[in-house]
């Protein structure tokens, strides 16, 4: 199967303000050193990693948020690293991002109707209000929710709306960052099984970043181990959590707190 | 969870209905003034000098607050006042807000040189001493009502160009501008459709404490006699000729303050309790 | 002999406005730890804050009681509860970010709780500090006594808070989400630490958290909240084998668990959340504030 992303030796620094000098550039933190992986169309990747792994960072340069300081990501076949912004306009209809705080995510002063047409209208579609209720019926809100303001939505509805946005445009490739972290687990299982469904009646290529290896195991068919700038692995998800090669991978596996009374941690050690 | 916040019932407010209709009550009389004022601002009366305001004995009917040394009615030059009270806080207070929101909105959301350029602009700026800017700038334009209004477009902007400056940079960081930029959104369209909705509430509220700012100025500089020329009635002015004969004639100058004092309150409120009424969002 | 914290029928509302806890009652024995677990609204951190008079303003408890030590805390005029309480009772709050005041020495924090509150000497509060530092396995606790928070990783000034909490031999800690902003792996060392702690000191332990992995590795014994109402009461062991109320039980089957795929993350069933919201308003029938 042809890949979606190609991302060789990708390199990324930030400018560091605390130590710029007066005069000329700050000097750059590396955040991501060196990543090189493809992701196959119709592929679910788990990206995951603690803070400052640079899972987030790695997802805003997929979706040219930023700008790689170094290395090559190509998107179908095309070189995206350095497009410029009038360039990039016409492609960005096809990779869509979800972002992680549904709050924050959706412009507090728009409708909900209006915050989903607003790409569609950019992006010269036609028939948009029958589009903005075909995505509110995809995502299971009711189609009176176009008209309501994002602070009159629970968590979970708001985020749906995020799912609403990115699926509207009939994107390729979807970026999903932490989605589900600001969720109840109620909501958080509703959310991911909506997700699920859509990826496979959309056909749609998913990145899902997530620091919840749980939730990757139940939602991800490849996952990639993210560690401080460094991929440490990346496999398909059934083998990696059946044997992970890498130790920061087991020690992330270890530390997380199964819902089971007899998974023991040895409380005189750490 | 639904948020508590859009349930609460917001209501019009006590401070919205006194400085409303107090600032509704100025208008009026300002824009009456030439047939509602009992008398001639102007008209001087040696005979009627020095009338006490219409509860005090010796007042005189028809000269509700009094007269001054050269017998001109307090209530008609006031309202007389208001008219220029108004004229310079609308005009003034709407250009300072159009530069300087602006500015502002350019630096916090496109930074990079555009900031660089405008900050340090607004820093230079803000290191002159206002009023001795404003009177230097009437000194070499010459007194009139345009040198007052653009005195104060240019002590002012700054004031404006950094609140907004900040609140455009708070809201640049917002993830629904990214989303404007995922979905292809130019970044001029994202500033308008984006920023500046949600920057709208500071601005309104900046823009009436401005008029009251600037309703204080035209006071000041016509105080220090560098506003309109002399003889038209001016609060300020006023305020000054009162303070000559405070100990015979205090209502000339109390009045006027009173009427200052009021304007400026209820301008600073009414920005206030606009943004607790009207935005959706509250903060 | 009722147990050491004894909340009684405790219900709190916003003020003129609906209820947030609706008859809550649960006990917590020195040396016990008791989760505190359920969604966001569920009641579960306003538990924790009512037992220490920690309540925001807008929020007041309108009936029950509050057993701390054999002391009903609700009866005690203000100044003595907040004595009371100071004495007895310590907070592990959830955002160590913000918990901790940017602009002050850490040790000044650790101590000023020790002399303020208790009248200990300066020096013997610092000695103290140092003492707890070194119990939280921070390293150079001397420096960091010194240092300001923002020199410290999140996962170091969480330490911190707990040797604040520990400092005073509190005989009741309230852990409101400790681990919630903290990495995966952080968090296990945190939690561990907490345990330790806890086991060390023998103290009674409220531990608020919505994360269920979490109660299993630390409680005892849980509360599950749903709309301010305990719907189950029981030991971990139990709950985990066989939750009684199909809400738990819908909240065990939405947890995501990496060793079982094919377990965990299943919606709660719309069925289980009209039967318990049917709950929650049966429980307020009987409401005399209306």
């Amino acid at each position: 199967m042809a890949d979606l992303y190609t991302v060789s030796d990708l390199r990324l620094g930030l400018p560091d303000m605390t130590r710029k000098p007066l005069f000329g550039a700050a000097p750059r933190i590396g955040i991501l050193h060196g990543l090189s992986f493809s992701v196959p169309k119709g592929e679910v990747l788990g990206i995951v990693g603690g803070s400052g792994s640079g899972k987030s960072t790695l997802g805003r340069v997929l979706v040219r948020l930023l700008e790689p300081t170094g290395g090559r990501v190509l998107f179908d076949g095309q070189d995206i690293s350095h497009l410029p912004e009038d360039r990039l306009r016409p492609l960005r209809r096809r990779f869509q991002m979800i972002f992680q705080d549904p709050m924050s995510s959706l412009n507090p002063r728009r409708r909900i109707g209006g915050i989903i047409a607003a790409p569609l209208q950019l992006h010269g579609f036609d028939r948009i209000s029958a589009r903005v209720d075909e995505a509110l019926d995809h995502v299971g809100l009711p189609r009176a929710f176009r008209h309501r303001f994002p602070h009159e939505l629970s968590g979970g509805q708001r985020q749906r709306v995020g799912i609403a946005r990115a699926i509207a445009m009939r994107p390729d490739f979807i970026l999903a960052d932490e989605i589900v972290s600001g969720l109840d687990v109620s909501s958080q299982a509703q959310v991911l099984a909506l997700l699920a469904e859509l990826v496979r009646d959309l056909g749609l290529t998913l990145a899902f970043i997530s620091h919840d290896l749980s939730v990757v195991r139940r939602l991800c068919t490849s996952t990639m181990v993210l560690h401080q700038g460094r991929i440490v692995e990346h496999r398909p998800t059934d083998a990696l959590f059946a044997a992970p090669e890498a130790d920061y991978t087991r020690e992330l596996l270890d530390a997380i707190p199964l819902p089971d009374p007899d998974q023991r941690w040895d409380l005189a050690a750490g | 969870m639904l948020d508590a916040r859009g349930l609460v019932r917001r209501r019009l407010g006590l401070r919205l209905w006194l400085s409303g209709g107090w600032l509704l009550l100025l208008l009026f009389a300002a824009l009456l003034a030439p047939w509602i004022a009992p008398h001639n601002p102007l008209e001087q009366d040696l005979f009627t000098s020095r009338l006490p305001p219409f509860w005090m004995p010796g007042a005189e009917p028809g000269y509700w607050l009094g007269t001054d040394s050269l017998g001109r009615d307090v209530l008609s030059r006031i309202m007389h006042g208001a008219r220029i009270a108004l004229i310079v806080a609308f005009i003034a207070g709407t250009a300072t807000m159009l530069i300087g929101a602006t500015l502002g909105l350019i630096a916090g959301y496109y930074r990079g040189w555009a900031d660089i350029v405008i900050s340090r602009l607004i820093d230079i700026w803000m290191a002159f001493p206002p009023v001795l800017f404003a009177i230097l700038l009437i000194a070499v334009m010459g007194p009139g009502l345009t040198s007052v209004i653009v005195a104060i477009i240019v002590i002012d902007w700054t004031r404006f160009a950094r609140v907004v400056r900040a609140e455009a940079m708070t809201q640049g960081a917002m993830d629904y501008v990214a989303s404007a930029r995922v979905a292809g959104q130019r970044r001029l369209g994202t500033m308008l459709t984006e920023i500046l909705p949600n920057v709208l509430p500071t601005i309104g509220v900046l823009l009436t404490l401005e008029m009251g700012i600037a309703v204080i100025v035209e006071a000041i500089l016509s105080f220090v006699n560098l506003s309109i020329s002399t003889d038209a009635p001016t609060w300020g002015g006023m305020i000054a000729e009162g303070r000559l004969a405070i100990h015979q004639a205090w209502w000339v100058l109390v009045f006027p303050l009173i009427t200052l004092f009021l304007t400026v309150l209820s301008f600073s409120q009414l920005g206030e309790g606009l943004k607790d009424r009207y935005d959706p969002v509250l903060r | 002999m009722s147990a050491f914290l004894s909340i009684r029928n405790l219900s709190a509302a916003i003020r003129g406005g609906p209820r947030l806890l609706r008859a809550v009652s649960l006990d917590v024995e020195v040396g016990e730890v008791r989760g505190l677990v359920g969604e966001s609204g569920a009641g579960k951190s306003m538990i924790g804050k009512a037992v220490l008079g920690i309540l925001p303003r807008a929020v007041e408890v309108v009936a029950g009681e509050i057993w701390l030590d054999g002391v009903d805390l609700l009866r005690l005029r203000p100044a003595e509860r907040r004595r009371r309480i100071g004495a007895t009772a310590a907070l592990i709050p959830q955002d160590p970010l913000t918990a901790l005041n940017p602009s002050r020495r850490i040790g000044r924090q650790i101590t000023d709780r020790l002399v303020d509150i208790l009248g200990w000497r300066r020096g013997a509060a610092e000695a103290r500090a140092l003492e707890l530092l070194n119990e939280v396995r921070v390293p150079e606790p001397e420096r960091v006594m010194r240092a300001y928070p923002h020199e410290l990783s999140g996962g170091m000034r969480q330490r911190v808070l707990i040797a604040s909490a520990f400092a005073a031999e509190p005989k009741l800690i309230v852990a409101d989400e400790p681990t919630t902003a903290l990495d995966v792996t952080v968090q296990k060392q945190i939690l561990r630490l907490i345990a330790q702690m806890q086991a060390r000191h023998g103290t009674a332990l409220l531990f608020v958290t919505h994360d269920l992995g979490v109660v299993s590795k630390v409680c005892g014994s849980l509360s599950v909240l749903y709309g301010g109402l305990v719907v189950e009461e029981t030991s971990v062991r139990d709950f985990f084998r066989a939750p009684a109320h199909p809400y738990s039980a819908a909240l065990l089957a939405a947890t995501p668990k990496y060793t079982d795929p094919a377990a965990g993350l299943n919606p709660v069933p719309a069925a289980v959340i009209d039967a318990v919201r049917a709950e929650v308003a049966a429980a307020d029938r009987n409401w005399p504030h209306g």
